[in-house]
């Protein structure tokens, strides 16, 4: 029994997730403290990922690292290949999941009452120190939901990583692409055992999670209930 | 209230208007024969159905194109197919254990070799031996349990000792025609398509032929299907597959013709 898939998911979705967490805070950090056109613009380019279908996705890319690609080009420089690589697991996994962590973390920063944060300033703290003191405990239970969709987004990534990193048994075949090829191949066991393995992935992570937050952490706020 | 009413309304406008109007807008008075064929057929079917479709004007050929596995797994599923034309005996071998194929009406229809390509660019390719230099990083297969050009890759690369060190640098395509375009966009150094695929493209290259005896024969049967909506329209049609005129579009796109049309029924 190969179990490559499930390392090579993990792997991917883990890697993606931390990627999609600094990139997209920081992105919706630079926003918030951005207004005007030119910014909404830019916010219907990073929600793009999220609009298109993913094999759009992930033609795209492939224009864009494929060998003859600008961004392909480029790296053949320094001896590098995207495509049908890893690395190329992790890029469709990020740009996919991007989308998601943008969106929740503005969503949480938006909330945020300014007044705190005019205050620290007003005591000397450093926009950095203001937004890593004040703005993100404020803002963590959004973030942290955003940091879940985005790695649930990663795990279940199929089209465009198919079309960029293609289906490399042992090297890039993930869960998703693993499960494809066996129903294609009529191998209902093969398929259903890849399917339990991902509902047992979100299971851990969901009993992760419930047992974290009733130790007293964020998305526990419950409106009073408890 | 009223907003419950109001929203209930609007349901059921949306939902008269997803199923009165689409049927009665585009009411056929065409009768359709349905064709899933293996995507290596491509060019040479959307010929054939085009002559088709003009020397009987109110018959329309619907041709969904695709990996054999994928349209065999597709019919096995309900799929309204009436004639299904693959690649390989095996997708249409599995489809008759089930009893899915009308008894009597399969035919092999053409044949194809075996060839391995590599990008129009390339000059240092001689031969299938090749494919073990270390400079061939990623070579590009059909997966040999869905896609019948990977199984016959494969068995080929198997008879000349190839398999283990091709495999570890194998990525597999759905279809045979995702393998041309690996090769074609030189994502991939290398593949193993149909001579009919690679001749479609001027962007790939012959390297080399695969020895006949070194993989199953390649047939590409046809048939109607028992859930065939449209029997006799399939049974024309099949004729017509068979018959000269479309014998000329399949040789003329390097296809290879047999005599002997008789199928496994």
């Amino acid at each position: 029994m190969d179990w490559s898939p499930l390392w090579i998911s993990l792997a991917t979705s883990i890697t993606a997730t931390v990627l999609t967490f600094v990139l997209g805070l920081s992105a919706a950090a630079w926003r918030e403290s951005r207004a005007g056109f030119a910014a909404a613009l830019i916010d219907g380019i990073f929600l793009l990922p999220l609009v298109l279908p993913p094999t759009v996705v992930g033609f795209f890319l492939l224009l864009l690292f494929g060998r003859n690609g600008p961004l392909g080009k480029l790296l053949m420089q320094f001896g590098a290949t995207i495509v049908f690589s890893w690395p190329a697991t992790v890029i469709t996994a990020t740009v996919v999941a991007f989308p998601l962590m943008y969106l929740t973390a503005r969503a949480a920063l938006e909330q945020i009452d300014p007044h705190l944060l005019q205050a620290a300033r007003t005591l000397g703290a450093s926009e950095w120190r203001v937004f890593r003191e004040i703005a993100l405990p404020q803002a963590w239970p959004g973030i942290l939901a955003g940091t879940i969709l985005s790695f649930a987004r990663a795990l279940g990534e199929f089209g465009a990583t198919l079309m960029v990193a293609g289906n490399i048994p042992g090297k890039t075949e993930t869960i998703p692409i693993a499960i494809y090829f066996a129903v294609e191949a009529d191998e209902i066991h093969r398929a259903l055992l890849w399917c339990g393995v991902d509902v047992a992935i979100s299971l851990v992570l969901l009993s992760g999670l419930y047992l974290w937050t009733r130790q007293g952490h964020p998305l526990r706020s419950g409106w009073g209930y408890d | 209230m009223r907003r419950l009413a109001g929203a209930g309304l609007l349901i059921l406008f949306v939902g008269a208007l997803f199923n009165g109007w689409p049927s009665s807008v585009f009411a056929q008075t065409k009768s359709e024969i349905t064709v899933s064929a293996a995507i290596s057929l491509k060019d040479s079917l959307d010929a054939i159905g085009k002559m088709y479709e003009e020397k009987h004007p109110d018959v329309t050929v619907r041709l969904n194109y695709g990996g054999s596995g994928t349209l065999q797994r597709q019919i096995e599923q309900g799929a309204p197919v009436d004639v299904f034309f693959s690649a390989a005996e095996k997708q249409m071998d599995d489809l008759q254990d089930k009893g899915l194929v009308a008894s009597g009406s399969r035919r092999d229809v053409v044949s194809n070799e075996l060839v391995l390509i590599a990008p129009a660019a390339n000059t240092t390719l001689r031969g299938f031996q090749d494919l073990a230099l270390p400079g061939v990083k990623v070579v590009a297969l059909g997966e040999p349990k869905t896609v019948p050009a990977g199984l016959y890759a494969r068995q080929t690369l198997e008879h000349l000792g190839l398999l283990a060190q091709v495999e570890k640098k194998a990525v597999l395509a759905k279809d045979v025609r995702a393998v041309l375009t690996y090769v074609e966009t030189g994502n991939a150094d290398a593949g193993i398509v149909y001579r009919t695929d690679a001749e479609s493209s001027t962007k790939v290259r012959i390297v080399a032929v695969a020895p006949n005896d070194s993989h199953d024969p390649i047939v590409y049967p046809a048939a109607i299907l028992k859930s065939a909506k449209n029997s006799s329209g399939a049974a024309l049609f099949l004729a017509f597959l068979l018959g000269p005129d479309s014998r000329a579009v399949f040789l003329k796109h390097g296809f290879l013709t047999t005599e002997n049309q008789a199928g496994k029924n």
